[in-house]
């Protein structure tokens, strides 16, 4: 296991993220409102810390979170069981930019997901891709808008995993890499 | 003891808390709290035929996972493509009106396809037997078969019988387990118990027990939880057994009621009884009828279920049934995200190796 970022980096990279969105949401013009959507379980934690780095014109602090286990296409793949949870979007979509967050992207599968549930819940304008880090390894045509730590370029294996832990859902924050089949020391 | 605050029944959408055991693109989320072996919990149920069989761990996740299904039936697709491409099959050889319409459409917010098996007109009547009907129809191709028939056991054996899912929609006195998961959802959400914990709760059941399928999954769920569950009615459809299990039996609504935060109210099952149960229906009524006048014996808050189909007048009144206690019409649409939890975790559960091919 390899620490790739401690809480102060992992702060500073969100700030970079929030400044790259802010580029864009700062393009539109005034009349386009935009919201954030956070992908469970991680991407909603970053989406709600943007929210108070983020430009509140035509924003109006609209924050929603995604869950898209049941719109997932290996459900049937061994492993622990993932959790059906609410999928918690307090806000018409309908017409609006929406800002899709996810922590780590590699294969795109889990962002094709949320683009079809968000599908489900009416028509954004648009929808930008943010995340914080891209450790490469797509297997569908997706990419990302906002990038807060690029690694695609690392030619990292299969086996390798990124993992991004946040504060409630973690004991601190905190950017690692490690290989699938380590022991998972240090979680709680 | 907690008595539930009234209006409580909008609890808090925090459903369960995060879990560890979170790795990027690979699994989103894990086990709830509460349930042992952390982020490892997996259904491990092909069948659902009684809640008798599940554990304490089995229920909560049951009952978390239709937490996370509440919010399908409020957007403006109501449909998730979680069982898109299986084919679930309606066996009812009994009369049910909500319960095969409330499958029914969980099935099709979960995009399954759903076929109707009735067993007036079918060859059923011609003589076949409950398994080679089972067999047939698994034949075409099916995933999962809901059954609801009126001789006890019969889900067992069709789950011995064929190689898809069966999902017990009521089986004779025996047990009906997703009124008995709806029923303790419904307490859950309505007391805000988030974790499906229902230590200091005390449930009273009242009517005819002996005879109620309802009764039963209700008393095996709520035992496990930690309810304490009290069971009311007259001696004669009262079995002492269930004593044994760890209940409280009672003849007496008018003790029972005051300390009770939850009332389920059963339905008297006329087509169930053959002996002379009780003198009058208007004896039962007096004695186990829940009033307006009665009401006021219960406590501020207490919550008011009734499985249906209600008998106004019999075992409730009006004006109980419709007051600001009952949680009746919040069991049914509970009911569709419970029954949509159990359509999809017994289709995702992992196949045993002498069953599927």
């Amino acid at each position: 296991m390899r620490l790739l970022a401690d809480e102060t980096k992992v702060a500073s990279l969100i700030q970079d993220l929030a400044k790259a969105i802010a580029g864009d949401v700062g393009k539109a013009p005034p009349s386009e409102p935009w919201a954030l959507v956070g992908i469970r379980s991680r991407g909603d934690i970053i989406a709600s810390r943007l929210a108070k780095l983020l430009p509140t014109q035509a924003f109006d602090g609209r924050v929603g979170s995604l869950d898209i286990t049941l719109y997932r296409d290996d459900l049937s793949e061994i492993g622990p069981q993932p959790v059906v949870r609410t999928t918690d979007i307090p806000f018409d979509i309908d017409g609006l930019n929406i800002v899709l967050v996810d922590d780590v992207l590699m294969s795109g599968r889990s962002v094709r997901a949320a683009l079809q549930s968000l599908m489900d819940l009416g028509r954004p304008k648009r929808v930008w891709l943010s995340v914080l880090v891209d450790r490469g390894g797509r297997e569908l045509p997706i990419a990302p808008e906002h990038v807060a730590l690029d690694m695609s370029d690392q030619n990292l294996s299969r086996q390798e995993l990124v993992e991004v832990r946040l504060m409630p859902a973690d004991d601190r924050d905190a950017l690692l890499i490690h290989k699938a089949d380590e022991p998972e020391g240090g979680r709680q | 003891m907690t008595a539930p605050a009234p209006g409580s029944g909008t609890g808090p959408a925090t459903g369960i808390p995060p879990a560890p055991g979170h790795v990027a693109n690979k699994d989103r989320s894990t086990a709830p709290s509460g349930t042992e072996g952390g982020g490892e919990y997996r259904w491990p149920h092909k069948h659902l035929l009684s809640l008798e069989e599940l554990s304490v761990q089995d229920i909560r996740f049951l009952l978390a996972t239709a937490r996370g299904f509440e919010d399908v039936s409020t957007r403006s697709v109501k449909k998730v493509p979680a069982l898109r491409g299986k084919v679930v099959v309606n066996l009812f050889f009994e009369d049910s009106t909500r319960t095969r319409a409330s499958f029914s459409l969980a099935a099709s917010r979960l995009s399954a396809d759903i076929l109707d098996f009735a067993a007036a007109g079918s060859s059923i009547s011609k003589g076949e037997t409950l398994a080679d009907t089972a067999r047939n129809i698994e034949a075409m191709g099916v995933d999962a078969i809901v059954c609801r028939h009126h001789l006890s056991g019969a889900a067992h054996q069709l789950a011995g019988a064929v190689k898809c899912s069966i999902i017990n929609a009521g089986d004779g006195q025996h047990e009906h387990p997703t009124q008995g998961l709806l029923d303790i959802y419904t307490i859950c959400r309505r007391l805000g118990r988030d974790t499906y914990d229902l230590s200091g709760v005390t449930v009273a059941i009242v009517g005819d027990i002996a005879h109620s399928r309802v009764a039963r999954s209700n008393m095996h769920g709520l035992l496990k939880l930690g309810a304490h569950v009290i069971l009311v009615g007259p001696t004669t459809l009262l079995p002492a057994s269930f004593a044994d299990m760890g209940c409280e039996l009672s003849n007496d609504f008018d003790k029972a009621l005051p300390r009770a935060d939850v009332i389920n109210m059963l339905r008297i099952q006329f087509e169930r009884i053959h002996s002379q149960a009780f003198p009058s229906v208007r004896e039962y009524a007096h004695f186990f009828g829940l009033t307006a006048e009665r009401m006021k014996l219960a406590k501020p808050g207490v919550t008011v279920m009734h499985p249906g189909p209600v008998n106004r007048g019999l075992e409730i009144e009006s004006a109980v049934a419709d007051g600001p206690n009952s949680a009746i019409l919040a069991q049914v649409a509970n009911g569709l995200a419970v029954r949509m939890a159990v359509l999809y975790l017994v289709t995702h559960a992992p196949s045993s190796n002498d069953t599927k091919a």
